[in-house]
């Protein structure tokens, strides 16, 4: 697949968040504003096109050859938590003004099943380097897309009157699911 | 504290889907059918009684700074073997599960349950709450795999429950479907709850 038919289908047609479900409990969680939002789009991208490649050159060089398939899980999610963690460290040594505006999220993006569903279906469909690279952008764009769109309209719908049972995450997900029907009418682009 | 308190909480008052809304990613993409929402349950299940026994196990041995990591290889560890087992015995469901089976690592209901529950009491409150949560998680997903299949393809459990005549409404198999089904089986259950407090409210009145 060429690399453009990969961004507009990990953007667009096979939204991570909207056609995947992959990404969800932050996308619920803290998308109720607009700023956490992109500060969680950011840190996120940044993890997730770290990962793909590393995990990429894992699985290549080491499972690969040693036959080891069966560790993926355990050996992936590893590599993410120690990857969080790492970034973490340098983003506060290098830049504490960044650390301050992502320092929170970067905790939450271990649990975030987006980088270990990426870093899987990456192996999964056989890609090579490239097409892990923009897979993995393609992904995280997809991803701060959905954060901002539901972030945006979730701050409309705090001063809107919804009614008392459907307050809260019922009207979210409600929400989620029109734009998910939107973002059916990219089917058959790719 | 009281066993089946521990027990009911887990299903009803703490439920994963409905009240604490965490392991969403698996409930929304396995919930197409009702067999495979079931299946998911169960392995999640199974992965919480473990991991919440092992970890309450080695509670004294872990370091709290180095914990998260710690639960997450408990728990990775437990994944890879209910995926290595369906890959043996139900390959069907192992293929229809897809990535979401080695993706129940990253379940924030696990993981929360390890950290708020297992980490600090004793083997066997933990593993009652490992059923319950599992137990509640089961029940939340097939409900909601039992609605969208219902209305997404009109049957149940692969039996067509509607004359040849009948429309079914395709959009609740497709990815929205879920979304929506879910909201709206969350905001049900918050009208059960809330009639279920003032009926209690009601009754304390009249003592």
């Amino acid at each position: 697949m060429s690399i453009m038919a990969i961004l507009v289908s990990t953007i667009f047609v096979n939204n991570y968040v909207f056609a995947r479900f992959l990404g969800i409990c932050p996308f619920l969680g803290i998308s109720n504003k607009m700023e956490t939002a992109a500060g969680m789009g950011v840190a996120v991208t940044f993890v997730i096109t770290l990962s793909s490649i590393i995990t990429y050159f894992i699985q290549t060089y080491i499972l690969d050859v040693l036959g080891l398939d069966y560790l993926q899980t355990i050996v992936f999610i590893l590599v993410i938590a120690s990857l969080v963690q790492f970034v973490e460290l340098v983003v506060k040594k290098i830049s504490p003004a960044l650390y301050n505006a992502l320092g929170v999220y970067l905790p939450l993006i271990t649990t975030n099943c987006i980088v270990l569903g990426v870093a899987i279906l990456n192996i999964k469909e056989g890609y090579n380097l490239t097409q892990t690279i923009f897979n993995g952008i393609g992904a995280s764009i997809g991803f701060v897309l959905a954060l901002v769109l539901i972030s945006s309209i979730r701050e409309k719908l705090q001063i809107a009157d919804v009614p008392e049972a459907l307050e809260g995450f019922p009207i979210a997900l409600i929400t989620a699911g029109l734009i998910s029907i939107a973002f059916l009418g990219f089917g058959g682009l790719v | 504290m009281n066993f089946f308190k521990i027990f009911k909480n887990g299903i009803v008052k703490d439920n994963p889907i409905f009240v604490q809304l965490i392991g969403m990613c698996s409930v929304l993409a396995v919930s197409a059918t009702v067999v495979n929402s079931f299946a998911m349950g169960l392995s999640v299940l199974a992965v919480l009684v473990a991991s919440n026994f092992v970890v309450s196990m080695l509670r004294n041995l872990i370091p709290s700074k180095i914990r998260i990591p710690a639960f997450i290889v408990v728990i990775a560890t437990f994944v890879t073997i209910i995926e290595m087992f369906m890959q043996a015995y139900a390959p069907a469901i192992f293929d229809a599960l897809g990535i979401f089976l080695p993706l129940i690592v990253v379940n924030c209901a696990i993981l929360a349950r390890a950290e708020a529950f297992a980490y600090k009491n004793p083997v066997l409150p933990s593993i009652i709450d490992g059923l319950g949560t599992g137990i509640g998680f089961t029940l939340g997903i097939t409900a909601l795999g039992a609605v969208r299949e219902l209305l997404g393809s009109g049957s149940l459990v692969g039996i067509n429950l509607f004359p040849e005549s009948f429309q079914p409404i395709g959009l609740f198999v497709l990815p929205p479907g879920a979304f929506i089904a879910l909201g709206i089986l969350i905001a049900l259950f918050n009208v059960g709850m809330k009639k279920k407090e003032k009926q209690e409210l009601f009754k304390a009145d009249m003592k």
